[in-house]
């Protein structure tokens, strides 16, 4: 059964008289474990299809079936719980709290799932480790280089270990050998089993990926699989 | 999610925001500190004032009528020289009162004048010295704390005693008892018969115990011989006060000769008019104090409004980013409201910090102590506002969506 379910998905943009089409009645699976890159050129469609797939944003007509339930008619707060339990977000400008320091900023999932005070401090010390950050714990974003960030970004997003793992140009803010170390981690990931999304314009980025979906005007321009590497 | 969790998170939220601001919340507050001022200044106000109040009618029963040239309380300057004008009310005409007035259990008619009293070298300015008979000490609701009062024919007759209010005991006896002793009034020496029980003071400024009181024939023949008097009448059954006060009203009359048809020109007084004195008084200071706390607390909350608007535009990012991993709209709604609870508990606080020091100074006039009532009612004003003006920009916060929160720069 797939993970992720797109059935006919659109997500239309009433500008004025004039209609933007982001996205075109897009169909696509993604199975659990899967490792999935999207490309495509600049306003493809490719950061309105990453915020569909984490509910971020509903479509304007479609079904969503995540982990075999509709999500595409879920209310506010049910998609806000779903963000919390099944999705973990990294984001290009890494989006951290500037002024809580990394361990608060990797415990708020839990915080916002109830977890008790203990129990969350330990499970987040253990996903900044995780990410090789142990020692960084204290530090608030400023004080934290680019790559570090990104680190904190991920042990976030995985600390409630949710079922899938989206990011939208993850490297973007990032020199070119970070950005290398923070794909070895999505790597390292994906061999643990985890579901992961990268939206990425670079090709050789892509290539580590074991799928790649390419998007132009907001349809699927091709999806294709690679030779596992491993 | 678990609601203490969520509080806590909040309170953390907000008081970092506060703290990475506090000028600015600072300077929002104004608004709310006048109006919790206002609030807490007011209502200590009316608090000492009932105290005084409540003390002060004490001694006044309720089953007393108080015959007198003049109402207590006047409401012009015309009515006042109206009454000016009245014939005085006279010894003879307290006499008369006294053997008709079947439905009084007493009967006192008081002369009262300031003078000084001295004993051996020491001095009290400005006492009263009231000329009344036995009968005083069951319509003033004062009892005798050592010695005793004066009896019938002493009341009557020209032997020159007096029983002391306990203000004027203390003044002029330090280390030895006044009983038998002799002080002077005016141009004679009094013997010194007994002393009253404490009192206290009729709304906080005139002290009931700086008093003397002396024999009212005494009284005629050494101070003025034709006082205007003042006749205190308890009655039998208060709750025939009514009935009581117009069978009073026909004999009086009777005693000054009213042709039917005038007005009296005299003035029955009784606790009825303090009472409803004290409740216009105390009204009005509630209704001025309402109006500028309720002005105040207007214009400090829209500026808490405002403000709230200005964090949240700030924080639409935050927002955004809180929202992508889980928080629910009652979170963000929930932490934004108790920063607006916050700022304005600070301003409450401020406030009872500005007001505290302020309630010395009514102290001077009223007795005043700032109330833990008073300080609760005022947290919980500023509380109420923050909530009331933070809602709205709280609940725009609360309904962003995430993804165009999350662009916000
Ligand atoms: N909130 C919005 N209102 C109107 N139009 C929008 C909105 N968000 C996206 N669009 C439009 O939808 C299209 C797809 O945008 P999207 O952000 O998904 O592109 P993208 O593939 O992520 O581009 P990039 O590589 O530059 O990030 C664009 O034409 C964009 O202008
Ligand atoms: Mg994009």
């Amino acid at each position: 059964m797939s993970l992720i379910r797109f059935e006919k998905i659109s997500r239309r943009y009433q500008m004025g008289t004039e209609t933007v089409h982001a996205l075109r009645e897009v169909t696509l699976e993604i199975a659990r474990g899967e490792y999935v890159a999207i490309m495509g050129p600049s306003g493809s469609g490719k950061s309105t299809l990453m915020n569909l797939v984490g509910c971020l944003d509903s479509p304007s007509s479609g079904r969503y079936e995540l982990n075999g339930t509709d999500v595409s008619q879920m209310d506010d707060n049910q998609l806000a719980e779903v963000r919390n339990r099944e999705i973990g977000f990294v984001f290009q400008t890494f989006n951290l709290l500037p002024r809580s320091n990394a361990l608060h900023n990797v415990e708020l999932p839990l915080i916002y799932s109830g977890m008790g005070s203990e129990e969350r401090r330990r499970t987040a010390l253990e996903s900044l480790a995780a990410v090789g950050l142990a020692d960084r714990v204290h530090h608030k974003p400023n004080e934290l280089s680019g790559g570090q960030r990104q680190r904190v970004a991920v042990a976030r997003a995985l600390v409630n270990k949710p079922s899938i793992l989206l990011a939208d140009e993850p490297t973007g803010n990032l020199d070119s050998k970070t950005g290398q170390e923070i794909m070895a981690l999505f790597e390292e990931l994906s061999r643990k089993g985890h579901t992961i999304i990268v939206v990425t314009h670079e090709e050789d980025i892509a290539r580590r990926a074991r799928r790649i979906v390419r998007i132009r005007d907001g349809l699927i321009a091709s999806d294709e699989r690679q030779e596992s590497k491993a | 999610m678990n609601f203490l969790t969520e509080l806590r998170e909040g309170l953390l939220i907000s008081l970092g925001a506060i703290r990475a601001n506090k000028m600015r919340a600072a300077l929002t507050t104004l608004g709310i500190v006048i109006g919790i001022v206002t609030v807490t200044l007011m209502g200590t106000a009316i608090e000492g004032l009932n105290q005084a109040f409540l003390k002060s009618i004490s001694s006044m029963g309720a089953d007393m009528l108080y015959v007198s040239k003049f109402n207590w309380i006047t409401r012009s300057h015309s009515e006042w020289m109206a009454m000016y004008k009245r014939r005085d009310i006279t010894v003879e005409q307290a006499k008369a009162l006294a053997r008709q007035a079947d439905f009084a259990s007493a009967i006192a008619p008081t002369a009262e004048d300031d003078h000084s009293v001295r004993y051996k070298n020491r001095r009290s300015n400005n006492v009263m010295i009231i000329g009344s008979t036995e009968q005083y000490l069951p319509t003033s609701g004062a009892s005798v704390a050592i010695g005793r009062f004066l009896s019938p024919s002493e009341a009557e007759g020209g032997r020159p005693v007096c029983v002391l209010g306990s203000e004027v005991a203390t003044n002029l006896f330090r280390n030895e008892s006044p009983l038998g002793n002799r002080i002077t009034i005016g141009p004679r020496t009094f013997e010194v018969i007994g002393v009253l029980e404490k009192q206290g003071s009729l709304l906080g400024s005139f002290s009931l115990d700086n008093r003397v009181v002396i024999p009212l024939r005494q009284w005629t023949t050494w101070f003025w011989n034709n006082p205007n008097l003042d006749i205190s009448v308890k009655v039998k059954d208060v709750a025939q006060l009514d009935e009581a006060r117009e069978e009073l009203r026909q004999v009086m009359r009777r005693i000054r000769h009213v042709a039917p048809g005038k007005p009296d020109d005299f003035s029955i007084n009784q606790m009825d008019q303090f009472v409803e004195m004290f409740h216009r008084v105390a009204g009005t200071i509630a209704g001025i104090g309402l109006f500028i706390t309720g002005l105040a607390l207007f214009v400090g909350g829209i500026g808490i409004m405002n403000i709230m608007f200005v964090s949240v535009a700030e924080r639409t990012r935050e927002i955004g980013i809180r929202k992508a991993i889980g928080a629910k709209r009652r979170t963000i709604l929930l932490q934004f409201l108790i920063e607006a609870a916050a700022i304005c508990l600070l301003g409450g606080l401020i406030g009872l910090g500005i007001a505290w020091p302020l309630t010395f100074a009514i102290d001077h006039f009223l007795p005043a102590t700032m109330s833990l009532k008073v300080v609760g009612i005022a947290l919980l004003t500023s509380l109420v506002t923050g909530v009331l003006s933070g809602f709205f920009p709280a609940w725009r916060a609360a309904r962003m969506n995430p993804v165009d929160a999350l662009r916000a720069e």
